[in-house]
């Protein structure tokens, strides 16, 4: 299908763009920027005059829940909303059920996903057997049966000589390895973040000694492997620092941070609403400026959704009790734009953080505009005003702790290898 | 407008008249909070009472609880005497819809069981919702619905009359 | 929006001490004095709350507080109705709120809520309908709100006015919603030093933000001290690497004669119970003449009837 992109403002990060031009896309490719190539004649046009038009989304992580969590969200829902957000490639954890620690399982997640419209689906596979932090999973078996990246997702890791093990087998090879740094006795029982918050509140809590210590320690054994690692979810000042100071001494470490940890904090906690109880949790504000500004200066490299969605029932249970976590893959556009407005960052920056950043972490084509480049773009309206509700969310998952705030900027459209798989209704 | 009412004191003075001869020195008189217990202590000190005033506070026994909540200065109920068997003169200042002196007489039964209680008001200003009526009376009005009777004291302690 | 005050600020529910004006503190107590007589007269009972009903939720048992509520509400003319959750359709994997919605379904009026969680009390809170009130009788570590009143009543019982006054509460407030009622309404009421003391182990994260002072220094916390508040210690407390023993802790934090001797000699003891002898305090100083330990116990119902009085009153039937 032949496709005219019209008048739209194009922000292409990866090649430094942002003017207003015409995009032309054939055949799942990219074909014209600017300029349409000899002998186009566009099946559609899409008249993108006062809207922008940019590579579409890559989200480092969004929970599909299958298989195994059917009844919290299924791949059809989920990657129907990824597509309304704007995503056209997520990265998704292995945490399913059973676990993806074996190519067969990789395989027909990633057969099921490719059915389906939607994103294009990178599993990041299971570093150890079930979960289970002791034996290693067959890495470069489940690479080539798709997975970009290994992770114990949100699993604790309890035994570094099994840590320090995985780190050098995944360098033996290259492979990449995605750690939360999260020390297990130190987040123990704890369920919101260690400060005066929680004391008020009476919550137990999870010190920010939590993810130093563990970082101070995946830090030290990376260095000593060359293992390639990317920390997936930073919450903390002092763990920023450490990665900033760890990339300044030349070391291949990565990191990324969830939408909500940009705009919430401890202080949002008051009504002890369980959309709040995230995994790492809300931390304290200046906790939450300083990743603001390390997403500013690129010592926090991308933006992802942590898209998890949980069903109703253990949301609507008492604080300690309820199920962490937030659905977002629909709220990742309108976060950035936020954060954007607010620091007074361009918007070329902003969806780097977005795009062109996170394609290259997982290692994938697209991200970027180029002529030949896979046409995978979003259109979006960045002045649009909206609320988030139970009816404007196409995802399962209605858990969010911005239900009911108002947002601006939503997709109007969003193409994957140059078919339209999302369309907003007018 | 305001009409001007009779001076209180001849009409307590009236009341104590009446009341003495039917007194025995085992009576005792209790007033219901505030009004009430100013009227009550004039009594008290003209029939030269031997038992001790009482008083009653009837917030808690109020029939319009659930409408109104509760009255955010509730004084304490004070009766220094057994009721069992008593005679008690019960003194209120203003009677209207009799509702006051129901909850009133509730309550000293949740104390014991009186032999008698007889009712003295300073002023009956009619609108009689229960089959309640005064054995002494100061002062009988008909005031239309929509105007209140009000007893008030002054700093110097002097009791008057006013019509709202 | 407060969630515990009605549009014109009246007490809708009772959650946590925390955020509520001095002005309906104060209420509450000049409401419980008028409560204590009733407790002395041989018919104990006024007929406010008759024809209502009264639910005890009790999801973490206890006997002590359900029975203070049960009396309470009983002298209330209320109709009381038990329920220990942890016998009955919860331990079936009956959610919180299918459990509220049936007995709401029943007429139920007011829920006393005790539960295990922080904020289980907020959360039955926004659930039910705009007639039901809710009560906290204590959760998680939050708040256990008539408990810090009741503290509050017996303070100025013995103390007369709060402005003037050193008070220090000791032990774990790591894990006591006891302690955190109580602090939030020392400082709504206006007691110009609130001090906390223990081991840093038992004290939470950023306590100073709560408005109190800290020690770990018993014997300095306890100079000059008009009110000496000793918070019970569990046994828990050893198994989770928090203290050594009981032995020590009684050594350093434990109140004795001659720690109490270290605030104003007119000081007052008092402890929300029940008491750990020989861990927290000795028994010389609980059965001392500076406790007021077992008055506290008194008030408790009558602080209780005042908070039950006030919320049915607030005419949403």
């Amino acid at each position: 299908m032949k496709i005219h992109i019209k008048n739209g403002r194009v922000i292409d990060p990866m090649n430094a763009r942002d003017e207003v031009a015409d995009i032309f896309v054939a055949a799942g490719k990219i074909v014209g920027n600017g300029h349409a190539p000899g002998d186009f004649h566009a099946n559609r046009t899409i008249d993108a005059t006062g809207l922008i038009v940019c590579p579409g989304f890559v989200d480092l992580s969004v929970r599909l829940r299958e298989p195994g969590f059917e009844y919290r969200a299924t791949l059809e829902s989920e990657m129907l909303a990824a597509a309304a957000g704007g995503i056209t490639s997520l990265a998704c954890p292995p945490d399913t059920d059973p676990p993806l620690d074996e190519p067969g399982l990789v395989e027909m997640l990633k057969f099921r996903a490719k059915n389906l419209p939607g994103p294009r689906v990178y599993p990041i596979g299971a570093m150890t057997q079930k979960l289970e932090g002791k034996m290693l999973t067959e890495m470069a078996e489940l690479t080539e049966a798709g997975c970009r990246a290994f992770t114990q997702a949100d699993a604790p890791m309890t035994d570094n000589q099994v840590l320090l093990r995985a780190m050098e087998y995944a360098a033996t090879f290259g492979f990449s390895l995605w750690l939360r740094p999260q020390d297990v006795s130190l987040s123990r029982g704890g369920v919101a973040h260690d400060g005066p918050v929680a004391t008020r509140l009476g919550l137990p809590g999870i010190p920010a000694l939590a993810e130093t210590v563990a970082l101070a320690t995946i830090l030290q054994l990376a260095r000593e492997t060359g293992a390639r690692i990317h920390i997936a979810r930073l919450s903390t000042r002092d763990g920023i620092a450490m990665v900033r100071a760890a990339k300044a001494q030349g070391l291949a470490v990565s990191c990324d941070v969830a939408t909500p940890h940009v705009h919430l904090s401890e202080n949002d906690l008051v009504s002890f609403d369980s959309h709040l109880h995230l995994v790492p949790p809300l931390r304290g504000l200046r906790d939450r400026d300083a990743i603001r500004e390390a997403l500013r200066d690129g010592s926090i490299d991308a933006l992802c959704s942590d898209h998890t969605p949980v069903d109703e029932d253990a949301k609507q249970v008492p604080f300690g009790e309820s199920e962490p976590g937030a659905s977002g893959v629909e709220l990742l556009l309108p976060l950035t734009l936020k954060w954007a407005r607010e620091m007074g960052v361009p918007l070329l920056k902003a969806i780097d953080l977005i795009t062109w950043k996170p394609a290259q972490i997982l290692g994938v084509p697209g991200g970027n505009l180029s002529v030949g480049s896979c046409a995978d773009l979003c259109v979006f309206d960045e002045t649009i005003e909206w609320v988030v509700t139970q009816k404007t969310l196409a995802s399962q998952g209605d858990n969010t702790p911005f239900l009911n705030h108002p947002m601006q900027g939503r997709v109007r459209y969003t193409l994957i290898d140059g078919h339209i798989d999302f369309e907003a209704p007018h | 407008m305001h009409a001007s009412l009779p001076d209180v004191d001849p009409l307590i003075a009236r009341m104590a008249d009446a009341i003495a001869p039917t007194l025995t020195p085992e009576t005792v008189i209790v007033g219901i909070h505030t009004g009430g217990v100013w009227v009550a202590e004039r009594l008290h000190a003209l029939l030269q009472c031997p038992l001790p005033l009482g008083m009653l506070d009837i917030s808690f026994y109020r029939d319009d609880f659930s409408r109104i909540g509760l009255h955010p200065q509730v004084k304490p109920s004070n009766l220094p005497f057994e009721l069992e068997g008593r005679d008690i003169l019960l003194v209120d200042d203003v009677l209207h819809s009799g509702r006051t002196v129901r909850a009133a007489m509730n309550e000293l039964f949740d104390y014991g069981r009186p032999a008698s209680i007889r009712l003295a008001v300073l002023v009956d200003r009619g609108g009689h919702e229960l089959p309640i009526r005064p054995d002494f009376t100061g002062l009988t009005l008909d005031v239309p619905a929509h105007q209140n009777v009000n007893l008030s004291r002054l700093d110097d302690g002097h009791l008057t009359l006013s019509l709202a | 929006m407060n969630l515990q005050l009605t549009e014109d600020g009246r007490l809708r529910h009772l959650l946590t001490l925390d955020g509520l004006p001095r002005a309906i503190l104060t209420q509450i107590l000049d409401t419980a004095e008028s409560f204590m007589d009733v407790g002395e007269r041989e018919v104990k009972k006024v007929p406010l709350l008759r024809g209502k009903s009264i639910f005890n939720l009790f999801f973490e048992p206890s006997t002590r507080t359900r029975t203070t509520f049960e009396i309470a509400a009983k002298r209330l003319s209320a109709d009381v109705v038990n329920l220990n959750i942890a016998t009955s359709s919860q331990t079936k994997g009956e959610a919180i709120l299918d459990t509220v919605d049936n007995l709401a379904a029943m007429h139920a009026d007011m829920f006393i809520v005790r539960h295990a969680q922080s904020g289980a009390a907020h959360f039955i809170a926004r659930h039910v309908a705009p007639h039901i009130s809710v009560v906290n009788a204590g959760d998680g570590r939050h708040a256990h709100p008539t408990q810090g009143l009741l503290d509050m009543f017996t303070i100025r019982r013995f103390k007369g006015e709060f402005h003037n006054l050193t008070v220090a509460i000791v032990g774990d407030v790591l894990h006591s919603r006891v302690a955190r009622s109580q602090i939030h309404a020392l400082t709504t009421l206006g007691v110009p030093e609130v001090r906390v003391i223990g081991p840093k182990t038992l004290l939470p994260t950023g306590v100073e933000q709560m408005g109190v002072k800290v020690f770990h220094d018993m014997e300095a916390g306890l100079a000059g001290c008009d009110v000496v508040i000793m918070l019970r210690l569990q046994n828990e407390r050893m198994k989770g690497a928090l203290l050594p023993s009981a032995q020590e802790y009684f050594k350093f934090f434990g109140l004795t004669p001659e720690k109490l001797a270290l605030a104003k000699p007119d000081a007052i003891v008092m402890h929300p119970g029940p008491m750990n002898r020989g861990v927290e305090i000795a028994s010389e100083v609980a059965d001392g003449p500076q406790s007021v330990i077992l008055p506290q116990v008194t008030y408790g119902i009558a602080v209780r009837m005042a908070v039950m009085a006030m919320l049915a009153g607030t005419g949403n039937a």
